[in-house]
């Protein structure tokens, strides 16, 4: 099995691998599910943004207003064709936290008779492997609101508990916030399976593609969702940017999240009626250089092809699942072969606390996360205090998982667990 | 190697038998404290008997830094009175925050100069304050209750 990317190569165009880490090892990045690293081309664009074209978007009749103006939509644009979207239903936000608040906000200022309105006794469903971001928005919302809050729970294997779907995605339920792939157990969640159910009674699906939206092929339409929110950070991208999709006929009866400039259509001083989706969604001078970063990152990924995105990160998460699993006093938490799972694997070490864990690796220039990952309810569900990740990327190569499975062992001699 | 200077053999043996590591049954106040960035937890149960320091005990999940030098702070503290005690959290916290630089008094700190090395590693310094913030906590919440 080889890989159809060329790492070696393609790594030139990553300053950060130059880097020394210390005792002058080399840097093994395995913490993309937190946020990938950025090529110059990212970089680049943002600084080319700046150097020639900056002026705030949506206003000026200048040179450079117009510049920016098509910088910044034509980012829009490259977005939107990135996910199978129209560019009018593509927000720009700061993060995929933004994003999933807008939605769930906007939501919580419908006025009744909105078919977004929320009341006692509608129903708001998640999953128990929800990051803290697409749970305490609808948690909170469910709170101000009196709607019930319901949750798929996990199989042991690590997957959603489909079994009781018609009971809990019922007649009641309004909205559905599922994360697409776990950035924990790495599980791949069946979307199709639930947009029906949700289609039947009348409810939205968001869906979370944090993890999913830069390792593998998406389309909005294929997968029959209302809504998605993902950042441009993991994506290559630059921080400070995030998407939130969602169908145009959604967004028009939607209630603003964030007031201010840019979103308005006419303005008086007791009143104010709002511009069009997307910019009914964007208040303020928006972040024009991110987005443009976040517009090259994609098409870098898209200069590789997304499929072989895919095909890369399965070669080596199969790997190191391999590896991993038959390591002595190494458990790989969430499904154990390479079905329906993406780049992430999260384990334990009998007898070393994650934290512990992290720093031996550290040691070797290995960048893993450690703790609860911004998933404590699930952490509590698997009966554990944190979990070490590693996770892959367009930059990892087969031995980088060598040196951490080395590296693992090492850890075990040095805590005298073995 | 830098992993040996953070982990002397005095934090392994302390994370592998702590100390004091079975909460009391009775104690003038009780505190339960979690480091929000990794999860680790702590309770801790602390007796005051006229002004001495008569028990600290603890139960709680963590790294090794952190249930070692929790394991060390009890030893250390148990015995003392409440202003020396505090004297002793004070310079532990200044050795934390010393970036590498200080060594730290032996004399006051005993075993807890083992954990000089963790100041080198900002992410760290939280696991080792963990308990010694409980244990601060709690003697605060102890005077308060005698002075009711």
């Amino acid at each position: 099995m080889t890989s159809p990317i060329d790492v070696a190569a393609l790594k030139r165009d990553f300053a950060i691998f130059d880097k020394k880490m210390r005792g002058g090892k080399q840097l093994v990045y395995l913490d993309s599910g937190a946020t990938s690293q950025k090529p110059r081309q990212v970089l680049d664009a943002e600084r080319f943004f700046y150097e020639n074209n900056n002026a705030a978007v949506h206003r000026g009749a200048h040179l450079l207003a117009e510049e920016a103006n098509e910088a910044y939509e034509g980012a829009r644009q490259i977005v939107a064709d990135f996910i199978g979207a129209g560019a009018d239903e593509t927000i720009f936000t700061k993060s995929a936290t933004e994003s999933l608040n807008l939605i769930a906000y906007s939501f919580g200022n419908s006025k009744p008779g909105s078919k977004f309105h929320l009341k006692a006794g509608d129903r708001i469903v998640v999953s128990e492997m929800e990051h803290h971001a697409n749970l305490i928005p609808w948690q909170q919302l469910a709170k101000r609101t009196g709607a019930e809050l319901v949750w798929f729970e996990i199989t042991e294997e690590g997957r959603l508990d489909l079994s009781k779907i018609a009971d809990v995605i019922n007649k009641k339920t309004k909205i559905v916030a599922i994360t697409h792939q776990s950035n924990v157990l790495g599980t791949i969640n069946p979307i199709q399976e639930i947009t029906q159910a949700a289609k039947k009674v009348g409810a939205v699906v968001v869906l979370d593609a944090c993890q999913s939206a830069p390792h593998f092929q998406i389309d909005v339409k294929e997968l029959g969702i209302d809504f998605l929110a993902f950042s441009g950070h993991k994506a290559l991208g630059p921080t400070g940017v995030g998407i939130c999709w969602g169908k145009g006929e959604h967004l028009s009866e939607m209630e603003p999240f964030l007031t201010g400039g840019s979103m308005i259509e006419t303005v008086t001083m007791t009143d104010a009626t709002w511009a069009p989706a997307p910019r009914k969604f964007e208040a303020g001078v928006p972040n024009m250089a991110q987005a443009v970063g976040l517009a090259a990152a994609l098409n870098y990924l898209s200069k590789i092809g997304m499929d072989r995105v895919a095909e890369h990160d399965a070669l080596l998460t199969e790997y190191a699942l391999s590896k991993l699993v038959a390591l002595p006093g190494v458990s790989v938490i969430g499904p154990q072969n390479g079905l329906d799972r993406g780049a992430v694997v999260s384990f334990t070490i009998d007898g070393i606390h994650p934290h512990d864990v992290g720093q031996a690796l550290d040691g070797n220039g290995i960048a893993v996360r450690t703790g609860h990952h911004c998933a404590w309810p699930l952490m509590r569900k698997l009966n554990l205090v944190g979990t070490t990740r590693a996770s892959f990327y367009i930059y990892n190569d087969l031995q980088d998982i060598d040196i951490l499975v080395q590296s693992i062992g090492e850890a075990q001699k040095f805590f005298g667990v073995l | 190697m830098e992993l040996e200077s953070l982990y002397q053999e005095v934090i392994l043996d302390h994370y592998k038998h702590p100390a004091n590591k079975k909460l009391s049954p009775d104690y003038t106040a009780q505190v339960h404290h979690v480091n929000t960035s990794c999860g680790d937890e702590i309770t801790l149960n602390l007796s005051l008997k006229d002004g001495l320091i008569s028990q600290v005990s603890w139960e709680g999940v963590g790294c090794s830094i952190s249930q070692a030098s929790t394991s060390i702070m009890t030893d250390l503290m148990i015995g003392k009175n409440t202003e020396s005690a505090l004297s002793v959290l004070g310079e532990f916290t200044s050795l934390m925050q010393s970036k590498g630089l200080a060594k730290g008094d032996e004399l006051v700190l005993e075993d807890a100069v083992a954990l000089a090395g963790v100041s080198k590693f900002p992410a760290r310094i939280k696991c080792a304050l963990l308990g010694w913030m409980a244990f601060k906590d709690a003697i605060s919440q102890s005077v308060t209750q005698q002075e009711k």
